[in-house]
């Protein structure tokens, strides 16, 4: 940094052409580096999208298998829960992408402070999720741990409904692991924050993670009626 | 890069988006037979086109990332179409017809 060359290059040209200290030598200027950025996230979602669509396929295959078995689940599902969820994950959307919007405008301190919101929403929603689990161990309505298992109420039910609640387990559990890595990288976005790294010119970083986080945000949208919301409307126990 | 979006349209999208959760809540209650989960999904949709507009700001991509966004439903739809072409017509036939 020290050397001539890029003293000098950095005070007699203007803005535009200096090289921005985060440009990587591969790339022809910051707008590209960003636009492949984001594609490579894209293209990481895209693997995403696989990922639970596969278990989105196969949930919808046994709950036409078994409509009134999953019906059922519902008196042991808390709608409220999966709507204050979601609530808590659309909020958190919004602040992170006020986020993104503050370091592109290089407001450093409401980039953190949207930072440490989005966090805030994100932990609110696992704390949410962890009572809600609670109540299904105590209502011994988790499968595949032997002695948390008991659909005595609708006995005609009790093996189907134990795939509907796997799937339930399943998905809800992928996606929570999803939140935990969101919160990691919203961690290690706030402390790059911290240290200055992002400017109008560079937040690419905060970009991507944001758009992560907001795919996790879509999972939840479809989990929530297609978990929480399934027969709502008539009693089958 | 690309223009930014106001405060505003962000609290806009979000409110929509809530307001659709709640709708989707109290819809869910109604007995609407099989139409139920059609509405459910279809709240669904438009609420992850939201986000994906929106918040992701997918709108103001270049042409290839909205491309490869696209991409990725289009394989989805190819994912859950073959799942559903199997399983969904098995039972079109009557039990030990050979074909």
């Amino acid at each position: 940094m020290a050397d001539t060359h890029s003293t000098v290059a950095e005070h007699s040209e203007p803005d535009h052409t200096a090289h921005s200290p985060h440009l990587r030598h591969h790339f022809d200027d910051m707008a590209q580096q960003f636009d492949s950025a984001t594609l490579g996230m894209w293209v990481f979602l895209l693997t995403e999208i696989m990922f639970f669509g596969g278990m989105f396929g196969a949930y919808t295959v046994y709950r036409a298998m078994y409509p009134e078995a999953f019906a059922s689940s519902s008196q042991y599902m808390n709608p409220l829960y999966g709507a204050m969820n979601t609530a808590v994950l659309i909020v958190s959307s919004l602040t992170m992408a006020l986020a993104v919007r503050a370091s592109r405008l290089g407001e450093q301190k409401a980039l953190q402070l949207f930072l440490i919101l989005t966090m805030i929403f994100g932990l609110a929603f696992l704390v949410i999720k962890g009572f809600e689990y609670h109540e299904h161990w105590v209502d011994n309505k988790v499968p595949l741990f032997g002695g948390h298992w008991d659909y005595s109420e609708a006995p005609q039910f009790a093996r189907q409904a134990q795939i509907l609640f796997c799937f339930y387990f399943f998905m809800t559990g992928f996606h929570a692991l999803h939140m935990v890595v969101g919160l990691g990288l919203m961690t290690t976005i706030f402390m790059m924050a911290r240290r200055g790294t992002f400017s109008p010119s560079y937040f690419t970083p905060v970009e991507v993670s944001g758009l992560y986080w907001h795919f996790v945000d879509i999972v939840w949208i479809f989990l929530f009626p297609l978990l929480y919301l399934i027969g709502r409307t008539k009693k089958l126990i | 890069m690309h223009s930014i979006p106001s405060v505003r349209t962000y609290v806009i999208i979000w409110a929509t988006l809530t307001v659709m959760t709640f709708v989707t809540y109290y819809v869910a209650q109604i007995e609407l037979g099989a139409w139920n989960i059609v509405v459910a999904l279809l709240i669904a949709f438009f609420k992850m086109m939201l986000v994906i507009l929106f918040f992701m700001n997918v709108k103001a991509d270049s042409p290839l990332t909205k491309l490869f966004a696209g991409a990725g439903f289009f394989w989805l739809i190819l994912l859950l179409g073959q799942f559903f072409i199997d399983y969904l017509t098995r039972t079109w036939m009557p039990e030990g017809t050979m074909w």
